[in-house]
């Protein structure tokens, strides 16, 4: 722990970077902006699942000419939404996919005016047959989607799987699902535009990723770059929600704004937020599993299928997580992995933390609990046996160069929660309790950044620099939405300048401004981002000394006084540094093998549950998280961050159901989408073991999304140990577990009439 | 056309102010669109998440789902009014330290609820929090930052704090009090 | 926001007799609204149809509790805040308060109001198992006079009521000779705060050398408005309580009740944890010291 002992700022549980503005109620949500002239803008969205577009009728009892009218035919540049592919139009035109996919855009001064335009647009449709599950696209009887329903699949072989089978002691299959969560962010997507023959187009979002709107806007409207920018308002909540769906919802904007000729806000309430917007991807995966006579194991064999819904968008690189975290954190000399993302007629899917992993990490971590229960082995023990430890090579044949310390975070886990005597007490109560308690755990790893070369690709750019006021700016397009952006970045800026914290602002994030850092997205902005800070921040010293005289110890007034010395002789005084991806990396994109991630964080939670047997309800009562995450680079947002992605994960488990009526979310209020309140959430107990990372800022590693990871199958396996009884699919709701727990009516008891 | 309405006279955050708008317009459009006060926030619009928390007459309660007549002659307090000579409220000060705010949209509300759980019950049960926050949905923090501000805001305002609820709002404790497993 | 404020007529006459005079001249034209808690959602929704609204809100002749000797009465504007908050509920009748504390959360009962609870009709409303295994009756007012039934002729069908067009409820009357009583009550929810309720059963009885003497069950989300079950009562009034007694009162429970499937739960599942509580009521009375 050499770097703790160094650095004063980093490490240090510094207050949030916005914070106070944030508790005065005065930070500026994208609906709190206030803007002259403002017209609303509203959605015309599809009321069926799929179906050829065969007319727009425009009810005459209104008067349009107070309206702005927004249709595809409306869109100057390509009518595709920018991000991996082009599929997903901006405006459904000649047929729509997916239940309110939008159609019709409108804009009006009064909200109430257009409330009732939008509902007296009729659009007319020869509907076609639509696919609602993995299992009925798989099948193929209708085809939504190019030749196959095929949105992307992936193949990764390890070894021979194939030969295995003959050798092996056991064999264990077992099928895993995961359905839709939505991220429930508070603050619901908006947008507000507004347009300019000089300027081009400007919007406003509340959005992770700015220069994916950028990038998808440029298009859109067929604009050179510095005629779009993008500015990031205060978000409140993200979770990946609004990492793709804002360059739809900027765009719709947009379009609106140049036609009407004056500033559209579009801020969805929260029903429509529900209805139309991305979720996470619903899963299903097999394993079938060999291990020899000493419960190690011998072959992984594992499909992994998603529902990808209506379009591409992010289901490629959703697919890819899930495909490199499905044989979890286990050695394994032969692995295959076949995964494939499938088309469907619901609102496509998108990034949700965790982004595909937490759907493979359930699967494996209920999988192993299964091999234990089948071959007679504590899941504890089985995990042990198998862990893989420094050195070894995972099912990519990345050999695991940095330390990894799984047991040391199981025997944490285990002392920290007193596990074995918890244990041993509830095996004594269950006997006569009608509440049944247990305990389950999960073990996983969550590789860090971009998966393979995606950092290269991204290229990232990032730096500092120094107003003639005497401020030091972090230049990041990396946005701040709950998760610590804006405290972790100054935290390091003004660790690696040698400046106080107060002395460092972020740069407004806006495109005009800030370079391209990538995006907000993948564990990757403390650990990536960051470290490009941590070196401008070294760079620009370096700069101050060679050519501003600057001294090796300065005070504040000594190095404002040099910026000023380099300003006077060199003009501006800023630093950028671009992403340089650490040594001996290698990653082949085709055949899945290489270093999947530069870094991988690594987790053991443990569950305590307790189920009901009179309501078969079960709830967590306590739960334990102990994570290597690298250095810590601020504890109290660290442990913000692990409780919170635990309290999501919690919800994803137990109670967040996505109730599908003919591919629409029909439960798409909050009153009935069901998400963990304070009383719901158990005692949460967060421990770290630091092992800084020598290519991350100051030592860190990805930390966002790896508590989200691990809580259902740990929880559903507490469940097997109270009850006996296997659940394998989420959200596992008091009525699925009823199924399965209530003793079958007996003949005087009548069926429901 | 807003002329015609009757004026609604409400005291918010002890200056008096008149609107004329509608009187089935809701509180809240009328704090954030006619008085500017934009900090309590519209998450659901069904008094479910508690963005939009206020406390009227000394009531909490969802500014969604009143209507602004029902707030006619009534004193309403709003996250704007707590901090007062430039000195944050101690649980501002508390959610600030203890990291009790993320992505900060729940928290005007939280705030307000906080406070009102504080006013009345200086030094609550974990129990006791955990009720008198559920009102107010937050996505980010998993409540357990909150918690702890609320217990730091509580033995702020008097040291004597119950060792029950700080040792309850310890990370580390392990303390639920489930006390009543049949409600 | 979907709804439209200028399409709704709202006043506030401030006092009862005013709202009796004004909803007297146009029987049925009026819609009250007390703390907003259920109509405003409908109007957030865009779902609340352009409306006349009384406002009740604030109205001191509506808000009371008032302890009698043989009784309480609660008037319908009581919030759940005052219901919880009130030391004679909480004494004599502790299922309804522990009821208020099951609405939403804090901010809701300081608006909902006991009388829109049960005016709105819900089938799962919170406090309708307590007040039917209380016994409570239910007082109308209007300029034509006042009158009372009992709460458990109060609801007619899905949302609809005893009430005339011209008449407000007034009061809630509740008897206080529980104390005795055997008291059961438990709502089974989405989650353990801001939930509403899948299955709520209630109980009240009295019980003598393993006799049933006297016994009131109810329940919320069971039917189509929140009821007695009078034929599981039935099968077990006068009955020696032993585990074939309780066995014939599950069965009855089972062929009475006629749960829905919703977006919130599945009709089987009611049925069977609706059995579940009424095993977990009864099953402690068959030892001498019981549950209390």
């Amino acid at each position: 722990m050499s770097t703790a002992a160094t650095t004063r700022i980093v490490g240090a549980p510094v207050p949030r970077k916005e914070g106070v503005d944030k508790l005065l109620g005065r930070a500026q949500y994208l609906d709190d902006l206030e803007f002259e002239g403002l017209w609303h803008g509203a959605t015309v969205r599809s009321t069926i699942p799929r179906g050829i577009i065969r007319a727009i009728h425009f009810d005459p009892r209104i008067n349009w000419s107070e309206f702005t009218v927004v249709t595809a035919f409306d869109i100057p540049g390509r009518n595709y939404i920018q991000l991996i592919f082009d599929d997903q139009p901006c405006l459904a035109d000649e047929r729509v996919n997916h239940c309110d996919e939008a159609i019709v855009l409108l804009a009006h001064p009064d909200r109430q005016r257009l409330r009732e335009a939008a509902a007296a647009v009729r659009i007319e449709y020869d509907p076609l047959p639509p696919v609602f599950t993995i299992d009925d696209s798989e099948r193929r009887d209708v085809i939504v989607w190019g030749e196959d329903n095929i949105l992307k699949s992936f193949l990764l072989e390890k070894g021979d799987v194939d030969s295995a089978w003959s050798r092996a002691a056991h064999i264990v299959q077992g099928e895993y699902r995961t359905g839709a969560q939505e991220h429930l962010y508070i603050e619901n997507n908006g947008a507000i535009a507004a347009y300019s023959e000089d300027h081009g187009i400007t919007v406003w979002g509340s959005l992770q990723c700015p220069f994916y709107v950028h990038k998808s806007l440029m298009a859109v409207f067929n604009l050179a770059a510095d005629k779009v920018r993008v500015i990031q308002a205060e978000t409140g909540g993200a979770f990946g929600g609004k990492e793709d769906y804002p360059s739809i919802i900027c765009a719709h904007a947009a379009l609106l704004a140049m036609k009407s000729g004056h500033a559209v806000k579009i801020v969805y309430d929260r029903m429509e937020d529900l209805a139309a917007t991305t979720k996470r991807h619903p899963s299903r995966v097999r394993h079938r599993t060999a291990l020899d006579a000493d419960g190690k194991l011998l072959a992984m064999d594992i499909e992994v299928a998603t529902d990808g819904g209506a379009y591409r968008t992010l289901s490629s690189t959703v697919l890819s997580r899930a495909t490199l975290h499905s044989p979890g954190p286990y050695a394994c000399p032969n692995v295959r992995v076949r995964s494939r993302a499938w088309a469907t007629n619901t609102v496509p899917y998108g990034a949700f933390r965790g982004f595909g992993a937490p759907q493979a990490i359930f699967a494996i971590e209920r999988h192993m609990d299964e091999i234990a229960a089948a071959i007679g082995i504590d899941p504890i023990e089985l995990r042990r046996r198998n862990f893989l430890r420094t050195g070894d090579t995972s099912a990519t044949e990345q050999i695991m160069r940095d330390p990894v310390i799984l047991d040391q975070l199981l025997d944490r886990a285990l002392s920290e929660s007193s596990y074995h005597a918890r244990r041993a007490r509830f095996a004594q109560e269950n006997q006569t309790n009608p509440v049944k308690r247990g305990l389950g755990i999960s073990a996983f790893y969550h590789g860090s950044g971009f998966t393979g070369s995606g950092e290269r690709y991204l290229n990232s750019l990032a730096g500092v620099d120094v107003t003639p006021e005497g401020t030091v700016r972090v230049l990041v397009s990396s946005t701040e939405f709950g998760q610590g952006t804006n405290t972790i970045l100054t935290q390091i800026a003004a660790e690696s300048i040698g400046i106080d914290y107060a002395d460092v602002v972020m740069a407004p994030p806006d495109t005009g401004i800030v370079p391209n850092s990538g995006p907000t997205v993948a564990s990757r902005t403390s650990m990536v981002v960051g470290r490009l800070i941590q070196s401008a921040g070294t760079q620009l010293l370096q700069m101050l000394r060679e050519h501003a005289g600057l001294g090796d110890a300065f005070t504040r007034e000594e190095f404002f006084a040099a910026c000023e010395r380099y300003r006077a002789a060199h003009g501006e005084v800023v630093s950028l540094c671009r992403y340089q991806a650490p040594p001996d990396i290698y990653w082949d994109d085709e055949t899945y093998r290489g270093e999947a991630y530069g870094a991988y964080a690594w987790c053991v939670q443990v569950a305590q549950v307790a189920v009901d047997t009179i309501t078969y309800s079960a709830e967590v009562e306590d739960f334990w998280s102990v994570q290597e995450v690298g250095r810590v680079l601020n504890p109290v947002l660290a442990g913000g961050q692990v409780e919170g992605g635990i309290a999501q994960g919690i919800g994803y488990a137990l109670y967040e159901k996505v109730v599908w009526q003919n591919g629409r979310m029909a439960n798409n209020q909050m009153t009935n989408y069901i998400m963990p309140t304070a009383e719901d959430v158990p005692p949460i107990h967060v421990f770290f073991e630091e092992i800084p990372f020598a290519y991350g800022a100051f030592g860190a590693k990805g930390i966002g999304e790896l508590p989200h990871d691990g809580p259902a199958p740990a929880i559903l396996n507490a469940i097997k140990d109270a009850t006996g009884v296997s659940f394998t699919a989420i959200p596992l709701l008091p009525e699925d577990m009823f199924a399965r727990l209530a003793e079958p009516a007996s003949v005087e008891e009548p069926a429901t009439v | 056309m807003s002329a015609t309405w009757p004026p609604i006279r409400m005291i918010v955050n002890g200056a008096p102010r008149k609107v004329s708008v509608p009187p089935m317009k809701r509180l809240l459009d009328v704090l954030r669109e006619d008085l500017r006060l934009t900090g309590a926030k519209e998450g659901c619009g069904e008094g479910e998440c508690g963005s939009c928390t206020v406390r009227m007459n000394g009531e909490l309660v969802n500014s969604c789902l009143i209507p602004v007549l029902q707030a006619d002659g009534a004193s309403v307090e709003t996250v704007e009014g707590l901090a007062g000579d430039g000195r944050m409220h101690p649980l501002q000060q508390a959610f600030l330290a203890c990291g009790g705010a993320q992505c900060g949209i729940c928290t005007p509300g939280m705030l307000m609820a906080a406070t009102h759980l504080l006013d009345r019950n200086p030094h609550p049960t974990m129990a006791e929090i955990r009720e008198g926050l559920s009102g107010n949905l937050c996505r980010c923090t998993g409540f357990t930052r909150i918690f702890q501000s609320v217990i730091a805001a509580a033995s702020q305002s008097e040291p004597a704090t119950s060792e029950q609820s700080s040792q309850a709002g310890s990370p580390t404790s392990g303390i639920r009090q489930w006390s009543d497993h049949a409600r | 926001m979907r709804g439209d404020a200028e399409a709704h007529q709202m006043v506030a006459p401030g006092t009862l007799a005013a709202v009796l005079q004004l909803i007297a001249g146009e029987p049925g034209q009026w819609t009250p609204i007390a703390g907003g808690t259920e109509l405003m959602v409908a109007h957030a929704a865009g779902r609340l149809p352009p409306s006349r609204l009384v406002s009740l809100w604030g109205i001191p002749d509506l808000r009371f509790i008032t302890t009698r000797p043989d009784s309480i009465t609660i008037g319908a504007g009581a919030t759940f805040t005052d219901i919880r908050n009130h030391a004679g509920i909480a004494a004599d009748l502790p299922l309804l308060a522990r009821a208020a504390t099951w609405i939403g959360s804090i901010a809701n009962q300081s608006r909902a109001t006991i009388g829109g609870n049960l005016v709105n009709g819900s089938p799962a409303a919170d406090s309708s198992p307590a007040l039917l295994v209380y016994d409570a009756e239910v007082e109308f007012i209007s300029l034509r006079g006042a009158r009372r039934i009992p709460y458990s002729g109060f609801h007619t069908g899905y949302k609809k009521n005893a009430l005339a067009p011209d008449e407000l409820l007034y009061a809630i009357h509740i008897p206080r000779g529980f104390v005795s009583h055997r008291q059961y009550l438990r709502k089974v929810g989405t989650r353990r705060a801001m939930a509403i309720s899948k299955v709520a059963l209630g109980a009240t009885a009295l019980i003598a050398n393993g006799l049933v003497t006297e016994l009131r069950l109810a329940a919320a989300s069971l039917a189509a408005f929140p009821t007695r079950l009078y034929r599981t009562e039935d099968a077990l009034c006068g009955q020696h309580l032993d585990a074939a007694c309780i066995s014939a009162a599950r069965a009855a429970l089972l062929a009475e009740v006629l749960p829905i499937d919703d977006i919130r739960s599945s009709a089987e599942y009611r049925r069977r944890v609706a059995a579940n509580l009424l095993d977990e009521f009864l099953v402690p009375l068959l030892t001498p010291e019981g549950p209390q």
